[in-house]
């Protein structure tokens, strides 16, 4: 079996690129970088936006990336079907690009936060998180000024209507409350999963969370969730 | 024409602004009382060149709406001036 090609995409000022790398290979992937002025993204199975400061978060988190020259070739991949994942700042590029729906607000309390948190996996129905259980809690990290989730309240009851709220921010046995939600998230929403099923934005960072010397390893039920999903699209 | 315009970037009435929040809380610490409604934004002030007042606008109503605001949390609204000695 080949093994799943996985592009990582590096704006000027991202700076998780390496550990995305180091953790898709350590999980038996191909993994290389992008640079945000390339255009052809052909042969990966797999995009991924890491997570940083691209453009120094300047005007907007997000908002300079996302007329970089590489999206358009991310906005066509998607279109085609295949599976995109943005990662903290990515999943502020993906917002601002339009591929997934609201933006990432400066978080209440004015606290840039770095720590552990749980999650409650949401849906198991995504390339994302088929190897999950429904229902399973992770510990996975933030680390992030602006991860407060809006969206009009329409678009949350589509998001909540067609199963696409990926995780929520939980207390560790899976309950969704306020002193849970580390940012101020509508809804305890840290990740969600585009209308074709096939984008996921989070905000929490799965990479750090796949080796049990450092961080624990449950961030790694989703990259081998995603690299499942692009071998059967490989092996047709 | 040469035109100085000022654009003023404001989150939205209907979404929480937690640094206004904040520095509401501030002021009366500092003696400073009777504010209410604070909140915070930001002006992006630019010069540009367009053949009429009317083009003008609409490149910056255009640019506001595509890229310098974010329309699902942010509003704008904008001055514009003739700069002097320009036709």
């Amino acid at each position: 079996m080949t093994k799943p090609q996985v592009g990582v995409v590096v704006f000027p000022g991202s700076n998780c690129e390496q550990d995305v790398v180091h953790a898709f290979r350590y999980l038996g992937a191909e993994a290389r970088y992008i640079w945000h002025h390339e255009t052809d993204v052909s042969g990966f199975d797999v995009l991924v936006l890491p997570g940083g400061f691209a453009y120094g978060d300047y005007l907007r988190t997000g908002a300079i990336a996302a007329f970089s020259p590489i999206m358009d070739s991310v906005r066509a991949f998607a279109h085609e079907g295949g599976p995109v994942i943005g990662i903290c700042n990515g999943f502020q590029i993906l917002c601002e690009a339009g591929l997934l729906p609201g933006a990432l607000r400066r978080n209440t309390g004015l606290k840039f936060r770095c720590i552990p948190v749980q999650v409650r996996v949401e849906t198991t129905a995504s390339p994302f998180t088929s190897s999950a259980g429904e229902g399973q809690v992770l510990e996975i990290p933030i680390n992030h000024f602006e991860g407060n989730y809006f969206c009009d309240d329409e678009t949350l009851s589509v998001l909540e209507r067609d199963n696409r709220i990926a995780f929520r921010y939980c207390s560790p046995d899976g309950e969704t409350t306020a002193e849970a939600n580390p940012n101020g998230a509508l809804a305890n929403i840290a990740g969600i999963i585009s209308e074709a099923g096939n984008v996921l934005g989070m905000m929490p960072h799965p990479e750090r969370a796949i080796d049990p010397e450092v961080g624990g390893t449950d961030g790694e039920v989703i990259f081998r969730s995603v690299m499942a999903a692009s071998s059967l699209v490989t092996q047709g | 024409m040469k035109f100085e315009v000022a654009i003023d970037v404001m989150p939205r009435r209907e979404i929480s602004d937690p640094q206004g929040q904040t520095i509401e809380r501030a002021l009366p610490t500092l003696g400073f009382d009777g504010f209410e409604s604070v909140r915070v934004g930001k002006r992006i002030a630019v010069v540009m060149e367009a053949e009429t007042e009317a083009q003008a606008r609409d490149i910056i109503e255009q640019a506001c709406q595509r890229f310098l605001t974010n329309p699902q949390i942010e509003h704008f609204s904008y001055s514009l001036t003739v700069m002097q000695g320009t036709t």
